[in-house]
């Protein structure tokens, strides 16, 4: 017997589910970074920008096209190709990444999930708040950056048991299914995280100056040194902003990863797929620039200045700055903890989307029910998070994955996208299809930026990323420079590192087993089509008869 | 803060909440608020029988 059809039990069910799966440790962390490090004003203005011609086309391409597919029964990207590209046999093989990028990135995800859950307990505990707490030297401790090995431990200060209840929390969810597993998550999370957001919003503006000893450092300071626009005009010339804004449009909004495509596969043949995904996309960014913009790097500067923030990338924003601002804060603890809850509600929400095309594929690919799936799928997960688990030191597992599968073929995923919803589906009748059903209208605009622009741009911003994070250009075409980035000298160099390579190996295994059960998968989808055609020929054939 | 920051933090902040509360109140006033999508899925119980 074919598996129960799934689907959303609500329409706010799936817009926040979407929204969820999007709003993540970049939103608080990632953004707020970006922003300050290249000046307001210019990194808005291409940030804007990115969200019109990727964001919001590449949003409503996957709805569209997951819709499309489910009608046909396919959930899973790469049997959304194989129909969308008419059962051509060369199709199915280009959903593969739909399935190994989420599935990976969930690897390494629900890592720093448990470090967000594990930060919130240990910030209510107290013991983030004692004297002299070494912020650096806690968190290499307990995630492991140390040394390999060193994270496999079980107290109340190490990772280990977190990582266990952040699995298990994961699989219970994913396995009660769409409607009562992921929509339940989302429809407390995504209100309760917002909450949460206001909360220590409202804190943070209320600080006034925390500090009487150093007046130059309070709330409009700490707001001006995120928004104060800069030199606009300067600013706008450097591509590298333009890489950063566009990078945190296309990575903030999960877009390409295979998630927005697998999630509208479960709507109705007829269910708005515009207004949905525009809301969705639109929750994002209020919780982004509304939220994530006015509370970490204004509170960061209030308490540290300037050279608090400077050259923290996410993780030291996130896990090693805030900790130590909420520890100078009056209830700090009580607000670290809850600033971690909010962390971990994002996270958990996004983690849970990263299961479910791995699950739908599973399901479509072996024809097994969601108990096997499941099953199967925790075992696959496990053996990557158990890699960077052990190869904890400075991150590198995590670090090597994130850059190849969770930046590098998200790219190449969207890009595969756009150019079959463009140029395969063909723009008339792929807006035809997007317009099925729906509550609002895209501006006809979006017919050529879609079709030309939108790929153009992504084409373009993928290949000043790979030649800036690959081949390490300095952008400067009078006198052009190339030094191979760590993440090549990693694998290819003349000292290359144990664990980078193991990672790639592992990527690779992980890509190859993918591919045999598309092949399977394959095998299996066109004897269900001949079935169909078979028993439909039969039905004509009787009436005819009759 | 200069007043470009707050002009630019108005803006985008603005912007963006706006643009939240219009798709909300869209989805809320649609047509199609208070519809179920679709059928909830049969329980994991009945599904694991069904094997």
């Amino acid at each position: 017997m074919a598996a129960p059809t799934e689907a959303w039990s609500s329409r706010f069910g799936v817009i926040l589910a979407v929204a969820g799966s999007a709003v993540g440790l970049g939103n608080f962390l990632r953004f707020p970074g970006l922003a300050a490090q290249y000046g307001g004003g210019a990194f808005m203005v291409a940030y804007f920008i990115s969200l019109l011609i990727i964001g919001i086309p590449i949003c409503w391409t996957e709805w569209t096209l997951g819709r499309f597919g489910g009608r046909a029964g396919y959930h899973s990207t790469s049997g959304i190709f194989h129909v969308l590209l008419n059962q051509k046999r060369w199709g199915k093989y280009l959903g593969v990444i739909g399935f190994v990028v989420p599935v990976v990135i969930y690897m390494y995800y629900v890592y720093v999930e448990a470090w967000c859950l594990g930060y919130a307990v240990n910030a209510l505990t107290g013991k983030m708040s004692a004297e002299g707490t070494n912020f650096g030297a806690f968190f290499g401790s307990f995630t492991g950056a140390n040394a390999d090995g060193v994270a496999l431990k079980f107290g109340i200060s190490d990772v280990g048991i977190f990582v266990i209840i952040v699995y298990a929390v994961n699989f219970f969810f994913i396995y009660r299914g769409i409607s009562k597993g992921i929509e339940v998550v989302c429809k407390i999370g995504m209100p309760l995280l917002i909450g949460i957001a206001v909360i220590i919003l409202i804190r943070v503006m209320t600080l006034g100056t925390p500090d009487p000893m150093k007046p130059d450092q309070n709330v409009l300071t700490g707001l001006g040194y995120m928004w104060n626009p800069g030199d606009v005009l300067t600013g706008l010339k450097n591509p590298q902003l333009w890489l950063a804004a566009s990078g945190q449009i296309f990575f903030s909004l999960s877009v390409g990863f295979g998630v927005i495509i697998t999630y509208a596969s479960y709507l109705r043949s007829r269910d708005d797929v515009v207004l949905s995904g525009l809301t969705a996309t639109s929750a994002n960014e209020f919780c982004e620039v509304a939220l994530g913009g006015l509370i970490t790097v204004p509170a960061a500067f209030m308490f540290l200045g300037a050279a608090g923030i400077v050259g923290q990338g996410t993780f030291g924003l996130g896990f090693n700055v805030l900790p130590e601002v909420f520890a100078r804060m009056p209830a700090g603890h009580l607000f670290a903890s809850i600033f971690f809850i909010l962390l971990f509600l994002a996270a958990i929400t996004s983690s849970l989307s990263m299961l479910q095309p791995g699950i739908a594929f599973l399901e479509e690919a072996l024809e097994i029910d969601r108990k096997r799936s499941v099953a199967l799928l925790g075992v696959i997960t496990a053996l990557g998070t158990l890699l960077v688990w052990y190869f904890s030191k400075d991150l590198k597992a995590l670090d090597t994955m994130d850059f190849w599968v969770g930046t590098v073929m998200l790219f190449v995923q969207a890009t595969f996208l756009v150019i079959i919803f463009g140029w395969g589906m063909g723009i008339d009748r792929g807006w035809q299809i997007a317009h099925e059903g729906a509550e609002m209208r895209i501006p006809d605009i979006f017919r050529v930026i879609i079709k030309w622009v939108t790929p153009a741009f992504l084409l373009t911003v993928f290949g000043m990323f790979i030649l800036q994070n690959v081949f390490g250009w300095n952008f400067s075409i009078s006198d052009p420079e190339f030094n191979p980035t760590t993440y090549v000298r990693d694998l290819i160099g003349p000292e290359p590192n144990f664990v980078s390579r193991v990672t790639i190996v592992f990527i690779l295994v992980i890509s190859l087993f993918s591919l045999l059960l598309v092949n399977i998968a394959g095998k299996n989808w066109n004897r269900r089509h001949a079935q169909s055609t078979a028993e439909a020929s039969t039905a004509a054939d009787t009436q005819v008869e009759i | 803060m200069t007043t470009g920051g707050w002009i630019n933090m108005i803006l985008s902040v603005g912007f963006v909440t706006g643009l939240f509360v219009y798709c909300i109140t869209r989805v809320l006033r649609g047509p199609h608020r208070n519809r179920e999508l679709a059928r909830i899925e049969p329980i994991d119980e009945e599904q694991a029988k069904d094997h």
